[in-house]
């Protein structure tokens, strides 16, 4: 049974519901609709057959991330497949009156770097999108969640969902975080504790002084991976810091005042109830490193691999200790790397950026290490470029790409090749999902990836910062 | 009667076994890159499928006694992962109906119900059965009557009640599983929430 009350996904969602179905699902009106080149084809293709509209074309918003080159993004792609859902994207997006944020708007990127960036994603707000990772908007006190493509059309043509309420799990982190302990090791870590299944059936919401303290990009990298732990969305409470990181934005209210007293409405109250809660000490949080196949294998750096017998599932912690190559109680720093990856959705932003650049200033990356810094937008790009982060990259040995989604999913051509190991600040460690199908990737934070590019293996930032 | 209505579904099983199975083996990637769903049933456990390029005699998809299958039995958090309606539409267009496992996840079994693909779920140790017959060769007919939430595997002469979420049963049984139609009747009061919230005026 559903319990919760008074939080902000029950405002949201009272707030949002147009009527029950037959079905006992809730339909839900959408406020913002993202879309992008991969999942939004089929959903065009339907709507043409019946000749159908968009219902509120203008709630629409599309870019392109996760087939773009970030070697060159010349016109056409190499790839014809990509230049194919690239064009029909501009196609689809002009015929249907949508609004597209192309290469020549400088302002394209993962389509869930762009929401918040353009001042789109807003507290209060239902937020969808062909993506799984759309859970990242939550960040900013909004529902937001992924959809299939048969959702997709849905939107465009109704702007609703049929939905089920979930149970919303308060997770407390308090405390402060150690030097060298970023947000990536916090969501790391909750997943570690829940298991990827355990946030099935649930909202996350997302509290206490770790929350309160950290960045809007701090809280969107938490937000990103709450699928990673079956949590279909999660968010923070909109606060000051949420409004200060809206105002100003393209797409900011012009009314910033009214805006803020609905956004400060929607807040969980005081003494709202949770169907479930987690107490986590934000201070013993270490760097986080996943060891195995999914995002839930995780341990702190200081500790051994576990072993398959004390393992919460047995079966899947065999098949990871096989498919990585890695023994039982092997110790992180002993893991080689061949390639270190900087970017996605999870981890592409200024502040990750500048965070991997304060471990690179003046090193070299390792000679038998292929390292490259992928921007999540040219937004991104723009700003690292003008503090001058690119050429700590490029000076380090690093490559210094254009924005996209890259190597997180390998749909471009920035792919594993055989088994190699990757360093990686993205969020799936499944098996294949960086492009090979023996490839093997170690999930860890911006500046852990770039202590391990140093080195050649894993290594604890903790030593590596700079005084 | 309305065609979508869908009240059992039958067939054989076949067995994939593992926890946390996500949408990126059951569609990796790089099948992604094409503008329609036409070609996924080729796509279903691609790698998963082979070794070294090779199809993997070892994998169950390869069986010849699992040929024909239109039921997948699975274990937990099965569909984790991506969004991508990629994974159901390759199960689909592969043949399968329904699939049975101890937990689905929640954007997955969402995408299946929209194709019309039943999910589900049955407790870990009668699941374990399941996959214990099979592995001594079960190999017939099993029909889940989705009215009564139950699925009968004669070979054995037993049958299993299964969960169902309460919406999906409805929706299959009322023939609502695409739920678009169901949706547009509302355009009334889709317009009048629209001229209620906060932001839609902005």
């Amino acid at each position: 049974m559903v319990m919760s009350k008074g939080t902000l996904y029950d405002k949201i969602w009272d707030s949002h519901k147009v009527t029950t179905l037959p079905s006992g699902m809730d339909q839900l009106m959408i406020g913002l609709h993202l879309i992008h080149e991969v999942t939004s084809p089929q959903a065009f293709a339907s709507l043409r057959e019946r000749n159908q509209r968009l219902r509120f074309p203008n709630r629409t918003f599309a870019t392109m991330d996760h087939i773009v080159p970030t070697d060159s993004i010349q016109r056409p792609f190499l790839d014809p497949q990509a230049e194919l859902m690239a064009s029909t994207l501009e196609k689809n997006t002009k015929d249907f009156g949508v609004k597209l944020f192309d290469f020549e708007s400088g302002k394209q990127g993962i389509v869930h770097m762009i929401g918040p960036e353009l001042g789109l994603t807003q507290p209060g707000m239902t937020v969808a999108c062909g993506d799984s990772h759309t859970s990242t908007h939550g960040a900013f006190g909004a529902l937001a969640f992924g959809i299939g493509t048969t959702e997709v059309r849905n939107v465009l043509e109704t702007q609703t969902l049929a939905l089920s309420r979930l149970k919303v799990r308060r997770i407390v982190v308090s405390g402060e975080l150690q030097r060298g302990v970023y947000p990536k090791d916090v969501i790391l870590k909750i997943i570690a504790e829940l298991g990827v299944k355990g946030g099935l059936g649930y909202a996350y919401e997302y509290a206490g002084d770790v929350f309160d303290h950290m960045s809007m990009e701090g809280r969107m990298t938490v937000c990103n991976m709450s699928i990673e732990g079956g949590a279909r969305m999660g968010y923070v409470n909109p606060d000051e810091t949420t409004f200060a990181f809206i105002r100003g934005k393209d797409y900011a209210p012009n009314d910033f005042d009214k805006a803020k007293a609905y956004w400060t409405s929607i807040r969980s109250d005081d003494d709202a109830e949770y169907d479930d809660e987690l107490v986590i000490d934000g201070s013993t949080i270490e760097p986080m490193v996943t060891w195995g196949i999914n995002p839930g294998q995780a341990i702190g750096v200081s500790q051994p691999l576990p072993s398959v017998k004390n393992a919460d599932d047995p079966a899947t912690a065999a098949d990871a200790f096989e498919f990585m190559g890695l023994t039982e109680s092997q110790s992180l720093d002993s893991i080689s790397i061949d390639v270190a990856f900087i970017g996605s959705c999870t981890n592409g932003r200024i502040s990750d950026l500048r965070e991997a650049a304060a471990i690179l200033k003046g090193k070299q990356v390792n000679s038998k290490v292929t390292a490259m810094v992928v921007p999540g937008s040219q937004q991104v790009a723009a700003q690292a470029e003008y503090e001058g982060l690119h050429h700590i990259f490029k000076d380090a040995g690093v490559e210094w790409r254009h924005a996209g989604c890259s190597m997180c999913l390998a749909m471009n051509p920035d792919k594993l090749i055989g088994n190699q190991v990757c360093a990686s600040s993205s969020n799936r460690n499944f098996i294949g999902r960086q492009g090979s199908p023996t490839g093997r990737t170690l999930l860890m934070s911006p500046a852990m990836v770039a202590s391990a590019a140093i080195h050649g293996h894993i290594v604890d930032v903790r030593k590596e910062l700079p005084e | 009667m309305n065609p979508l209505v869908i009240s059992s579904v039958s067939g054989a099983m076949v067995p994939i076994s593992g926890n946390d199975v996500d949408t990126d083996q059951i569609v990796p990637a790089r099948f992604l890159k094409e503008i329609t769903f036409d070609q996924m049933g080729d796509y279903l456990f691609y790698d998963a499928r082979r070794s070294d390029g090779v199809l993997d005699p070892d994998h169950p998809l390869n069986q010849s006694q699992y040929a024909g299958a239109t039921v997948m039995l699975v274990e937990n958090n099965f569909g984790c992962g991506s969004s991508r309606e990629h994974a159901p539409q390759a199960i689909k267009r592969a043949g399968f109906n329904a699939i049975i496992g101890e937990s689905f996840a929640e954007i997955f079994s969402g995408n299946c119900k929209a194709l019309g693909i039943l999910t589900v779920t049955l407790p870990k140790d009668e699941l374990n059965e399941l996959f214990n017959h099979m592995l001594h060769g079960m190999s017939d007919q099993v029909t889940i009557d989705i009215d009564t939430s139950t699925l009968s595997v004669p070979s054995v002469d037993q049958s299993f009640s299964v969960s169902i979420k309460a919406a999906h049963r409805r929706a299959f049984l009322d023939g609502t599983w695409d739920e678009l139609s169901l949706l547009k009747v509302n355009d009334d009061k889709i317009n009048e929430l629209a001229s209620t919230l906060p932001y839609f005026q902005w």
